[in-house]
């Protein structure tokens, strides 16, 4: 699902824009988009031996915390802030879209989706926390702080009038078209806020 | 000698007419010790001018005929290494107000024929690297492809930004700052308070008579203090004794005593006490923005920076390279910024070989390519 995530985002990034990747790894995602979009590619990343990695790869990465990471960027600076996978991750995830929906004039998000029927089966039947192909972990040493599902943040973008661009909901096999809360394991979105 | 050295080396020296220093004074004639390795290509684009922390000098890689040590930067400069010699021309030259060959204190005034000593103006980092643009422009070098250095160094760096913006593809700044904290500031003055005190210091009129040796040693026991961390010293020294019991009841009785009474004692023999106090001064004096704000000086900057920064380092703690990330987030200047863990402290910069290798060769690599 991460392959098919990102060919999604690299396919919404305009050609020869820029983005800025909040939480990019190993500089994957990035490194993809300027392959296909010839884009100018940031990324942050708080871990040192990701760093490694994206440099490897030609990134131009900056090695901290994205919770106060951004407030170096003039606003709109960027054409895109991507937050794929590190929103659920992150301390306070509404400062931080706030913050990306500054600095970019769009941001592209992707969570996994914690309403899947199967978190739903395994919280119903077998009465405990889910482990599923999106949120592989244990209640113990998940990463995840946040757990919301495709519904909890399209109610959240109406809230604070944030606009809906563009959507995409991949399961195991591809992507979701029907029930995309029930069905989908992971939610990517494009919004925008004036 | 090592597998991957540059193999036998020798200083070299340009000479120039004059140099117009920011105080205004004119010096003149001046001299430039320099190094080179590696070949210049056609194009003349594949240079690297690399700039030495205080107390370094231009001979930072492969080794001098009769001497054992190899250059200050050896580990990061010969084929295969971070710069790598067999794809770029590298340069080091010692800083102007130095004792390595540069024109100095202890170099001899032509009005007086007698070494300048506190003759010599108040000189700056600025002037540092406008000496450093003759010898560029001497080698016939219109654009480098990456300045690098380290404390000072770094310092040296950044001050291409707002000396020769145009001149420099890349910018390497490692466990440096933009301007020196009072904490900062404070050491640096102990060690001038330690060699002026000593009254072999003589107003710095020393030269051929006596040598400020107690001073500029304790000064440099100052300095390795700094240079190091609390992990770093217990880990060398613990609180182990030395061997010889001391004759005198405040001889060293703990090795770190001893390390650094031995660090303070070969020093002296290596460097000039007026040259101490003129570059710790420039340190001082350094402000890259100045009244400006730091994101004004890398407004427009189109090259790209490789910022480091290492995790025990409290002599320039990770937050002044942050300042440096910030400025240039704000200018919009391709920047990576990396801060290594590393016990080391301040020395990080000369031991953290295998990490600054990884990020600064592909750093270069793309530096190269996005030239192309």
């Amino acid at each position: 699902m991460t392959y098919p995530a990102y060919k999604i985002i690299a396919g919404w990034v305009d050609e020869k824009s820029s983005v800025l990747d909040l939480g990019c790894g190993d500089g994957d995602l990035l490194a993809l988009i300027v392959k296909n979009k010839n884009v100018k590619a940031r990324g942050i990343e708080i871990s040192e031996q990701a760093i490694y990695r994206c440099v490897a790869k030609g990134i131009s990465v900056v090695h901290e915390n994205i919770e106060n990471g951004l407030n170096g960027y003039a606003d709109k600076s960027f054409d895109y802030v991507i937050l794929h996978n590190t929103f659920q991750e992150i301390k306070k995830p509404a400062v931080v879209l706030d913050e990306a929906l500054r600095v970019g004039k769009k941001v592209i998000i992707g969570f996994p989706n914690f309403a899947n029927f199967r978190s739903r089966f395994q919280i119903f039947f077998n009465g405990r926390v889910p482990v599923t192909f999106s949120m592989p972990f244990q209640w113990y040493n998940t990463p995840n702080l946040h757990f919301l599902s495709i519904f909890d943040f399209t109610d959240y973008c109406r809230e604070k009038k944030i606009k809906i661009e563009k959507s995409a909901f991949l399961g195991k096999s591809g992507k979701v078209k029907f029930l995309p809360n029930l069905f989908a394991e992971m939610g990517i979105f494009v919004i925008s806020k004036e | 000698m090592e597998k991957n050295s540059v193999g036998l080396v020798e200083t070299k020296y340009f000479n120039f007419d004059e140099l117009i220093l920011d105080c205004g004074v004119t010096i003149a004639p001046v001299t430039i010790a320099y190094e080179t390795y590696g070949k210049l290509n056609s194009e003349k684009d594949n240079a690297v001018l690399i700039e030495h922390a205080l107390t370094g000098d231009a001979h930072a890689a492969g080794e001098h005929k009769d001497e054992e040590k190899s250059g200050w930067w050896d580990t990061m400069i010969g084929p295969g290494k971070a710069f790598d010699t067999e794809k770029y021309f590298i340069v080091c030259s010692n800083v102007i107000g130095g004792c390595k060959g540069s024109t100095g204190p202890s170099s001899i005034n032509p009005k007086t024929k007698k070494p300048y000593a506190l003759d010599f103006p108040v000189i700056t980092i600025a002037d540092m690297v406008r000496a450093q643009k003759k010898l560029i422009d001497y080698l016939g070098i219109k654009k480098l492809l990456s300045v690098v250095g380290g404390s000072m160094g770094g310092m040296q760096v950044l001050q291409w930004i707002t000396s020769n913006p145009t001149s420099v593809a890349s910018l390497i700044p490692i466990a440096t700052t933009v301007k020196h904290s009072p904490q900062q500031i404070a050491f640096s003055e102990v060690g001038r308070q330690a060699v002026m005190s000593d009254p072999d210091w003589r107003d710095g009129n020393y030269y051929g008579v006596s040598f400020p040796t107690s001073g500029l040693s304790v000064a440099r026991m100052i300095g390795h203090i700094t240079y190091m961390s609390d992990i770093s010293m217990a880990e060398k020294f613990g609180r182990r004794s030395k061997e010889n019991k001391p004759v005198f009841k405040f001889d060293p009785n703990f090795e770190v005593e001893g390390y650094l009474k031995y660090r303070g004692e070969n020093f002296v023999k290596r460097f000039d006490a007026n040259s101490y106090l003129y570059i710790t001064k420039a340190l001082d004096l350094f402000d890259l923005a100045g009244n400006k704000k730091l994101h004004q000086v890398f407004n427009g900057l189109k090259a790209k920076l490789l910022i480091l920064s290492f995790k025990s380092d409290w002599l320039y703690p990770s937050y002044q390279s942050k300042e440096i990330v910030k400025a240039c987030k704000l200018a919009g200047v391709d920047a990576t910024y990396c801060e290594i863990f590393s016990t080391y402290g301040h020395d990080a910069f000369l031991l953290e070989i295998e990490e600054e290798t990884h990020l600064i060769k592909y750093f270069l690599e793309r530096v190269t390519k996005s030239k192309m």
